[in-house]
């Protein structure tokens, strides 16, 4: 084969990449939001009384817990330029199956694997909807919304269960020994790095990227783009399904309208980590950056005595402000087009 | 240098650059651009990817600002500083894929923006109309001024720009390559058009790759090479062979580089292919180490037929096998699996992800295979995408620089590498060469004919006939889905080609 394509201008050499490392690790949006996370961790610390306290970090890492969680599948769904608006109704869902099942006398490990296994059900409808009958996942999760949600509160009704085993619910409140860090952070770090490498290593994680960037180049790359995303919505049903057994224990109460608005949090989260709505852009260092900071934020201004309306106002800004300087930075890109054609003219001329 | 038109009349030039510099940072894209046009004249402006041409357009239409060099309209030095400004004093460029309002009635897309108005001050939808229905008449085009855009052929939407730079009076019009994506039906609309806008006294400047619709077209030629003016002559005093040695610089001794190869075994077998008023009953071989050229009109169905062999798109009956073994339709991996790679017809679309590096791209349909225990690193990734990019020279600064930055030429080598790295025994290429230029084009032709020295059994889409005369060992013809004729080499003229690919009642 070699031989077909040498001709007799000889080898050229590229390098790897147009700029060094640092630059590649540091200019980028995710380092901006981790920067500005240890910044305002820094400020917090500092200014904020009782802060730096054990039970801050306790408190916000168990209540920020499941948008952890369902920022991870909801990345890699947004990056392929589609969306789950159902997931808080998902997690609503499973709280109530859990709930029942242990109000039926089942053991609280099997009513969790059901109500698991109903999330999965949930997303893999999400899933079929977007894949084989080919709706925009917008309009498909807005009705999966509205559906699963109506399904749970039809299930229980207004009235709520809390009466869950003590020794399931405090294991849920329990800190890894000799921290201040809940134990739910530990299945929480198995499922990122499983997503984390799933979407960075793998290539399955490559055609996610190019899907999100342009599906018809991905089909002629042999990428089953309809097959993907049904497998995206199945997880992100799964994990909400986790995230919803996780809720009720957490705080003993199975209710057909927990964690109603969860899904609004959740997607703010991940575009502020850097994915980009319009697909192909992210990583999800950014997006558990982001969520890490709109909860340190919430909580500290929460613990300076701000009110919670004004914290969803700067949480707003924030979040504007970082889609604003998306589009900024890639109107700053189009201006350096000059510069890439100053970069090609160059290639051209080491040719000879 | 540049006046080579002595013989025109007092009138001054339509539009006249002379020695017109323009560079970015410590790069010259422009060193020294001329460029005359009479009025009423039809000039064609060539040269290779990179020669100049489009910065030249650009200063023109007012985009870039020039650094230096003389720029005159009619006779009167002029300066843009924005594409308003050159509109505004008769310049009007046309695209070669036109961008209207697909939602907005053919008329109302002419006047966009300058929808003249009634003495209510609200738009007057009635001179609207009866202006765009006369511009129609004008040009001697056939085109429903009250229906949509949207859904009309590139064909339409490029006369809908012209009509719009005829409302304007634009007394200078600027075609880019605007036949790249036409039909043969529709090139001779536009050529007839183009030629009714000359007798009117307009200036006309046409760049185009295509060197037989400048010979049809044009009354004279100015070749640019590397940012410079080279010559300028009357389209009647030269020869293509003289353009081309002026565009590239050196004599190119063979456009068509055919390399004898051995033609082996029979590699793809197809049979009875049929997707009902797509394309029916097509059946054909392909050998290794064999080219076989798939000629006939933009829309004969063509493209249509690899897009299902590759499994694209799906078919309702019919047979493919390669090397004896059937394939399974409607799954690019199972084709890919067989050894059959497709580079597509619109790289932009279907070949590339444009926003992504060269790396990811060559890698995007190896992906599976250079992963290691499921996973894949980035140095794996950068190893096989410079393999690539170094037997295919591609022209780039770093391997993760995005591709849409590439010029049209390196962009088609990505897509050829992405291809090539699969290691297929069946390529199918289709319009392996659409706008790129004559160096590259050279060169993709040297490439696909020793990879079917190689063994390789080739089928190549092109609506270039000399393209596909030139490479090919035999010659299929399609026409509204049928194949309607097969020729080999030593049989394949362009006249039996032609009546093959027009005739009606023309049968294999």
């Amino acid at each position: 084969m070699t031989s077909a394509i040498d001709t007799e201008h000889g080898r050229r050499t590229y390098s790897a990449h147009a700029h060094p490392l640092w630059r590649r690790l540091l200019v980028t949006r995710e380092s901006a939001i981790i920067g500005l996370l240890f910044l305002v961790v820094l400020v917090a610390t500092i200014a904020v009384p009782n802060f730096d306290s054990p039970l801050t970090l306790t408190f916000l890492i168990r209540e920020i817990a499941p948008i952890l969680l369902i920022a991870l599948p909801m990345t890699l769904i947004i990056i392929t330029e589609e969306i789950d608006l159902s997931v808080a109704s998902i997690v609503g869902l499973s709280s109530v199956v859990t709930g029942l099942g242990v109000q039926a006398g089942w053991p609280l490990p099997f009513a969790a694997v059901v109500a698991i296994l109903v999330g999965t059900v949930a997303g893999s409808i999400n899933g079929a909807l977007v894949t084989f009958v080919g709706l925009p996942s917008l309009a498909v999760t807005i009705g999966t919304l509205a559906l699963f949600r109506g399904i749970a509160v039809g299930l229980l009704g207004t009235t709520a269960i809390s009466d869950f085993p003590e020794f399931w619910t405090d294991l849920t409140r329990m800190n890894i020994p000799g921290t201040p860090m809940p134990l739910i952070i530990v299945p929480f770090l198995v499922l990122a790095i499983i997503f984390g490498v799933l979407l960075h290593f793998t290539p399955f994680g490559r055609s996610l990227y190019a899907i999100g960037l342009n599906k018809e180049a991905a089909a002629f790359s042999g990428i089953n783009v309809g097959l993907t995303k049904f497998w995206l919505f199945v997880m992100s049903g799964a994990v909400s399904g986790y995230a919803g057994v996780y809720f009720t224990l957490l705080y003993n109460n199975a209710r057909g309208d927990n964690a109603t608005g969860l899904e609004l949090q959740i997607i703010a989260a991940v575009l502020l980590g850097g994915v980009s709505i319009f697909g192909g852009r992210g990583a999800l260092p950014g997006v558990i950056a982001g969520v890490l900071l709109i909860g340190t934020l919430s909580s500290a201004l929460r613990l300076a005595g701000v009110t919670s309306d004004i914290i969803n106002v700067i949480t707003g800004v924030l979040l504007v402000a970082s889609v604003v300087s998306a589009s900024f930075l890639a109107w700053l890109r189009t201006k350096r087009v000059s510069a890439i054609g100053r970069k090609k003219g160059r290639a051209e001329a080491s040719d000879g | 240098m540049v006046q080579t038109s002595t013989s025109a009349s007092a009138a001054p030039p339509a539009l006249e650059l002379s020695r017109v510099v323009k560079s970015f940072g410590a790069v010259v894209a422009l060193s020294s651009g001329s460029l005359t046009l009479e009025q009423g004249s039809i000039h064609a402006l060539i040269g290779e990817n990179g020669a100049g041409k489009s910065t030249l357009v650009k200063i023109v239409a007012g985009l870039y600002r020039r650094d230096s060099g003389d720029f005159r309209l009619r006779g009167e030095d002029v300066d843009f500083s924005n594409t308003a400004q050159s509109k505004a004093a008769g310049i009007a460029v046309i695209y070669q894929e036109p961008t209207l309002f697909p939602d907005l009635s053919v008329t109302e897309n002419i006047f966009m923006g300058r929808q003249p108005t009634n003495r209510f001050g609200r738009i007057d939808r009635k001179a609207m109309r009866a202006e765009a229905v006369e511009i129609f008449e004008r040009l001697g085009v056939r085109l429903d001024p009250d229906r949509l855009t949207e859904g009309l052929s590139i064909a339409d939407q490029q006369i809908i720009e012209i009509a719009k730079a005829i409302s304007l009076d634009a007394r200078v019009l600027i075609m880019d390559e605007p036949t790249a994506a036409l039909s043969g039906v529709e090139v001779e609309r536009l050529f007839a058009v183009a030629r009714s806008l000359r007798d009117e006294g307009r200036a006309l400047l046409f760049i185009s790759h295509r060197f037989d619709e400048v010979f049809d077209l044009c009354d004279t030629v100015t070749v640019m090479r590397d940012g410079k003016y080279i010559d300028t002559m009357p389209i009647s005093e030269t020869s293509i062979d003289e353009l081309v040695r002026l565009m590239v610089g050196r004599d190119v001794t063979e456009m068509f580089p055919k390399l004898p190869a051995e033609v082996g075994e029979d590699v793809l077998v197809v049979e009875g292919l049929t997707s009902p008023g797509v394309f029916h009953d097509i059946s054909f071989t392909v050998r290794s180490g064999e080219i076989v050229g798939l000629a006939g009109l933009v829309g004969a169905g063509r493209s249509e037929v690899v897009r299902a062999i590759f499994g694209v798109d799906h078919y309702e009956s019919g047979t493919v096998r390669v090397n004896g073994a059937p394939l399974r339709k409607g799954r690019p991996t199972a084709a890919m699996a067989q050894g059959i790679a497709l580079v597509p017809e619109d790289r932009r679309k279907q070949g590339l992800v444009l926003d992504q590096s060269v790396t990811r791209n060559v890698t995007l349909a190896i992906r599976k295979r250079l992963a290691k225990w499921g996973l894949i690193w980035g140095g794996l990734e950068n190893a096989a995408a410079e393999i690539w990019a170094s037997r295919l020279e591609v022209k780039t600064a770093a391997l993760d620089a995005e591709t849409g930055t590439l010029s049209g030429g390196n962009q088609q080598k990505v897509v050829l590498g992405k291809w090539l790295s699969t290691e297929p025994k069946v390529l199918i290429v289709d319009e392996p060469t659409r706008g790129i230029d004559v160096g590259t084009k050279a060169e993709v032709h040297r490439l696909i004919s020793k990879l079917a020295q190689e063994g390789l059994a080739i089928i190549m889409i092109s609506s270039e006939l000399p393209e596909v005369l030139g490479m090919a060992d035999r010659v299929l013809v399609m026409r509204e889905g049928r194949l309607t004729g097969e020729f080999e080499r030593a049989d394949a003229t362009p006249e039996a080609v032609m009546f093959a690919a027009t005739a009606e009642g023309a049968a294999a």
